[in-house]
């Protein structure tokens, strides 16, 4: 509703006198625009809550598949967050801070894999980490395969989730003054105190919401891991993946996966809204 | 005493510095906007590095272009206060003045004495607990200079200490500052907008026009060169 409050203004400012009559007509078609918008977003997610009873829902959360899903998921979008913000947030650091040669390569590099379509990401992990891949043929050598593993879940969450965290937290690193940092440089910090006193710190609520929507991503990861990990239950298949072959089956499996991860995103969004408005 | 020579490229002409302030000493500097007065003070404390020169502080060379030495400015020992104060804003004052004493691992029993002795000094012991943001201009002055002087510095650096200050309180605040530094017997830098901050604060007044010291003296010599479009609009009516 406050878009269409924005318009009014807009309009007022733009044609001043002009009587409530002739706003009218926009007003109603900007209503019904908006309300139509709304109902294709949230009529899906309700049908899901419409097509299963309770009772099949909790009964399908006991079934192994959806139980192992969902082990799975979790584990493996936690530590895939854990490692991008490990990483992540020094190289946000250095690219907000620091400006040396090649930096806009980095900060381009570092985006590709939102662009990139998730199915060339698995093929690509697969070239690159696969038994006859350009590293993986040398790891094959040790005995170490990661291809179908756990493991590539992870590097392929990691791969396609980390550019939500960087970028986010490289904004909100700009966002602070650099005042704080000299003075506390004055004070006797080095730069490491700096970085770990003041610079995280003060970004701290940019970079937990830019963690969360990175975990989400990791989450909903789909392309990449049936491509570069497979599909096996337990192993690889991450709820994504156990709702595209439960759906094949168990139609009530699948729709009751899939109400998790609708409960899960709800809660991703509330948290980064409460988060960031708390900074504000 | 301090001695400085620096000379370093700006974006619209070259800053080359030389002055020197004794021990006890408070060096006031004026200038245009944008002359290079805040500048020379992030030179002085290392947040800026010279292209050329010289700094020497009570005997300790903290940079010279000739010895290859710069001392970063974590191991400056300076008190640098910004015009902002530029307080951190996710502690408190106690937090605040705290800081520079945990970047120098002192113990925590210690901290909490020095730190407690300090606000004492400058009236905040209420305000100990309180986060930054909720006080006032010359509250804020207060804590930068706790916060600073809790260190103990060898050279005190303020960079338009009381523009943030009420109007009404700058007066009080002036008296307080000048007292404050000459109890601390270190030398020190004012830059200021405020003729009288220069009066009541300088032993010296030194004129920076354009990156260049124009003009170093007792602020009476200084004041008198009303020759200087810039003294002439600064000293103003005031002095005629």
């Amino acid at each position: 509703m406050d878009s269409t409050r924005f318009w009014h203004e807009r309009e007022v400012i733009r044609h001043g006198g002009r009587t409530r009559l002739g706003r009218a007509p926009l007003t109603l078609l900007l209503t019904v625009l908006l309300a139509l918008f709304l109902l294709f977003v949230t009529l899906p997610v309700a049908s899901l809550f419409l097509r299963i009873s309770p009772e099949a829902f909790f009964r399908s959360l006991a079934d192994p598949v959806v139980l192992d899903a969902l082990v799975l998921s979790l584990v493996t979008a936690t530590v895939s967050t854990v490692i991008v913000v490990l990483f992540g947030t020094p190289l946000a650091l250095m690219n907000a801070r620091c400006d040396y040669r090649g930096r806009e390569i980095v900060d381009t590099l570092t985006d590709l894999p939102i662009v990139l379509p998730p199915a060339v990401a698995g093929i690509a992990l697969l070239m690159a980490f696969g038994r006859r891949g350009v590293v993986g043929q040398y790891l094959d050598g040790f005995g170490v395969s990661v291809a179908f593993t756990t493991v590539a879940v992870i590097l392929a969450q990691v791969f396609v989730a980390s550019p939500f965290y960087i970028r986010q937290a490289r904004a909100s690193f700009e966002a602070i003054d650099r005042l704080y940092e000299d003075a506390a440089r004055t004070l006797g910090a080095s730069p490491t105190t700096v970085a770990l006193r003041i610079t995280i710190p003060l970004a701290w609520s940019g970079l937990v919401s830019g963690a969360i929507l990175s975990f989400a991503r990791a989450l909903g990861e789909f392309g990449a891991t049936i491509m570069f990990a497979g599909n096996f239950q337990g192993r690889t298949q991450t709820m994504p993946l156990a709702i595209y072959t439960t759906m094949q089956g168990d139609l009530s499996a699948a729709i009751s996966l899939a109400i998790v991860l609708v409960v899960i995103s709800f809660a991703v969004i509330a948290a980064v809204q409460i988060i960031t408005r708390r900074n504000t | 005493m301090l001695s400085v020579h620096a000379v370093r490229q700006l974006r619209d002409f070259v800053l080359d510095i030389t002055l020197s302030v004794r021990c006890g000493e408070t060096l006031v500097l004026v200038g245009e906007n944008g002359a290079g007065k805040s500048t020379v003070l992030n030179l002085i404390s290392g947040i800026l590095t010279p292209d050329r020169g010289e700094i020497t502080l009570a005997g300790r060379t903290l940079f010279s272009d000739g010895s290859r030495i710069d001392v970063p400015a974590e191991s400056r020992n300076i008190g640098h206060l910004f015009q902002s104060y530029a307080l951190f804003p996710h502690m408190t004052v106690a937090g605040n003045v705290a800081f520079g004493l945990r970047c120098r691992k002192v113990s925590r029993p210690e901290i909490a004495d020095a730190v407690a002795e300090q606000l004492a000094v400058m009236r905040l012991s209420d305000l100990a607990d309180v986060n930054v943001g909720r006080l006032s201009g010359g509250q804020r002055q207060r804590v930068a200079l706790a916060r600073a002087l809790v260190l103990e510095p060898e050279l005190l650096l303020l960079d338009e200490p009381l523009a943030a200050v009420d109007m009404r309180a700058q007066a009080a605040m002036r008296r307080e500052l000048r007292d404050r530094i000459r109890n601390a017997g270190i030398p020190c830098i004012v830059v200021t907008h405020n003729l009288r901050d220069a009066l009541e604060l300088a032993d010296r007044l030194c004129l920076i026009e354009n990156g260049r010291v124009a003009a170093d003296g007792t602020p009476e010599e200084v004041l008198a060169m009303r020759e200087n479009g810039f003294i002439a609009s600064f000293a103003g009516p005031r002095v005629s």
